[in-house]
């Protein structure tokens, strides 16, 4: 291929672009842990002692996210792979209908849907301050995304064909289920699965309106620190969130990428 | 449909569907009917239609969304139609740094916007030791645009270059062939096959861009968008009404938006985040 002034132009444009998504990353991760973000890394010397402080005061926020993804991803597993599988069974104006209506909770900004779940269900009992209100809006924001990359897979090997052969030796359907959906849906379910943590571990927008001083889960608690710590506490639990978030999202585009493999074979 | 294959649909889809009544219609539908529950009834949907704060706040959050539409879709087409014709050395890398920022929370995007333009920013380190002066700009209009557009950039990316690898190659090569230049290609085989792509790319950042709110919380800006208004207007002023019916309009903007695209490019759309 030659490589001409355009081909440069384009390297150079498409590299200050990674470095506007980089160098600012790159900038916390050094700051969280700097002794003296303002004096400088080199002049103050690099310390733990930060990323220690974040661990004492905002633990609990760092474990409650990982209970409510977690929680997250078995309903979206549970409510979501019957619905790709009756979805990719029948695919008439029903269906579309089906999947209109579960993309919609996406669709609508999630301070909205926060707002409408308070007015709905706030005064009912202690619901309210349980941890599980937050599970209720991070399953309605993430079942789609379930939902769609688990139906893309299905769609794309065959199953009909796959289940009629299986229904032809006698296969029930729990068994047609349970042996030939579930291992060939396989691929979608892990990438819809990391999908679904990853969301839900970084849901912000709805969860500020959900949570209470009981249930602060780590983005409530990084919007915590960034508004009342110092730089350098903001820095080192942003560091710990990005450990947390960074293996995920490399795991989903490689997962991504197999699922999509299949999606259109 | 034979009945039975009804009934099995129905209950592969009830617990979805029950959860989806329960946790969304119906508050939706009590949303509705609290924006209407203040002192002017329904008429509070037309009054934030007509105030003065709430239609500037409205006008804003429009003008920034429509604003970082336009720069994404140019940044990312770019950057993502030179990734997806050219291979060398350090493409993946290049890539892999372009996608990292996927699904960063709006939290930690306004975050990064200060690390880079706030008061112990690295633009005001280089300000100042180049000029005296320190630029600090995180807190403004302009720092919304850039966090708006760091977390526009990565999906954008991804959707162009997706879309890209699916246009046939042969297409540019008989263009060339004939003689055409490298921004002819461009106007009139590469922004045409894309079309459908960059339709749904943008409608996804503008809907997002609507309805973000963890980069404005963060910045703490003067600049009331509309998911600050709503959040400003239910817990500081208790203002329930008014938040209520801001907030229908704030989705219906956003679902018209996603549902438009989508019948003029086909497939789905949806924001994320």
């Amino acid at each position: 291929m030659r490589r001409d002034a355009g081909f440069w132009a384009g390297l150079v444009f498409a590299a200050l672009v990674a470095a506007f998504l980089i160098v600012p990353v790159i900038l916390s991760i050094l700051a969280g842990v700097t002794a003296n973000y303002q004096r400088g890394i080199l002049a103050s010397g690099v310390t733990l002692a930060w990323v220690a402080r974040v661990l004492d005061l905002y633990a609990h926020t760092i474990l409650l996210s990982v209970k409510i993804a977690l929680a997250t991803l078995v309903a979206t597993l549970v409510l979501g792979i019957p619905v790709a599988y009756a979805l990719a069974r029948h695919q008439g104006r029903f269906a579309r209908l089906v999947e209109e209506a579960l993309v919609m909770p996406v669709a609508i900004p999630g301070i909205a849907t926060g707002l409408a779940l308070i007015l709905a269900w706030g005064a009912v009992g202690a619901f309210r301050s349980h941890w599980t209100f937050i599970l209720a809006g991070h399953v309605l924001f993430t079942l789609p995304f379930m939902v769609r990359a688990v139906l893309a897979v299905l769609l794309g090997v065959g199953l009909p064909v796959l289940e009629e052969g299986a229904r032809s030796l006698g296969a029930g359907l729990l068994y047609r289920f349970v042996t030939v959906v579930l291992p060939n849906a396989r691929p979608g379910i892990v990438s819809g699965s990391l999908m679904v943590v990853t969301l839900s571990l970084g849901e912000f927008n709805m969860t500020l309106l959900l949570h209470t001083p009981f249930t602060m889960t780590l983005p409530v608690g990084l919007a915590d620190s960034y508004a009342s710590m110092r730089l350098e506490i903001g820095s080192a639990y942003t560091l710990v969130f990005l450990m947390l978030i960074v293996p995920l999202l490399v795991a989903l585009q490689a997962a991504a990428d197999r699922a999509a493999g299949i999606g259109r074979r | 449909m034979r009945g039975a294959d009804r009934f099995t649909l129905g209950a592969l889809l009830a617990p979805a569907g029950a959860f989806l009544a329960a946790f969304f219609l119906l508050p939706l539908v009590l949303m509705l009917r609290t924006g209407a529950s203040g002192p002017d009834g329904l008429w509070t949907y037309a009054a934030i239609l007509t105030d003065a704060r709430y239609l500037k706040s409205l006008g804003q959050t429009l003008a920034l969304a429509a604003g970082v539409t336009a720069a994404t879709l140019v940044v990312s087409g770019i950057a993502g139609l030179f990734l997806s014709r050219h291979r060398f050395r350090f493409r993946r890398l290049l890539v892999a740094m372009l996608t990292l920022p996927l699904a960063f929370p709006g939290v930690v995007v306004g975050f990064l916007v200060i690390m880079l333009a706030g008061r112990q920013g690295l633009i005001g380190q280089i300000t100042q030791a180049l000029a005296g002066e320190r630029l600090v700009f995180a807190y403004s209009m302009a720092g919304l645009f850039v966090g708006y557009l760091y977390f526009s950039i990565p999906r954008t990316v991804l959707t162009v270059m997706a879309a890209a690898e699916t246009l046939d190659p042969a297409l540019e090569e008989a263009a060339r062939a004939c003689g055409a230049g490298r921004w002819q290609v461009v106007r009139d085989v590469l922004i045409p096959g894309l079309r459908p792509a960059f339709l749904a790319a943008g409608a996804i950042c503008f809907a997002t861009a609507m309805g973000a709110f963890g980069t404005a919380f963060t910045l703490a800006t003067e600049i009331s968008v509309l998911p600050m208004l709503i959040y400003a207007e239910f817990t500081v002023s208790a203002n329930i009404a008014a938040a209520a019916a801001l907030s229908f309009l704030l989705g219906a903007v956003t679902w018209a938006v996603l549902a438009l695209a989508r019948t003029a490019a086909g497939g789905t759309v949806a924001a994320a985040g």
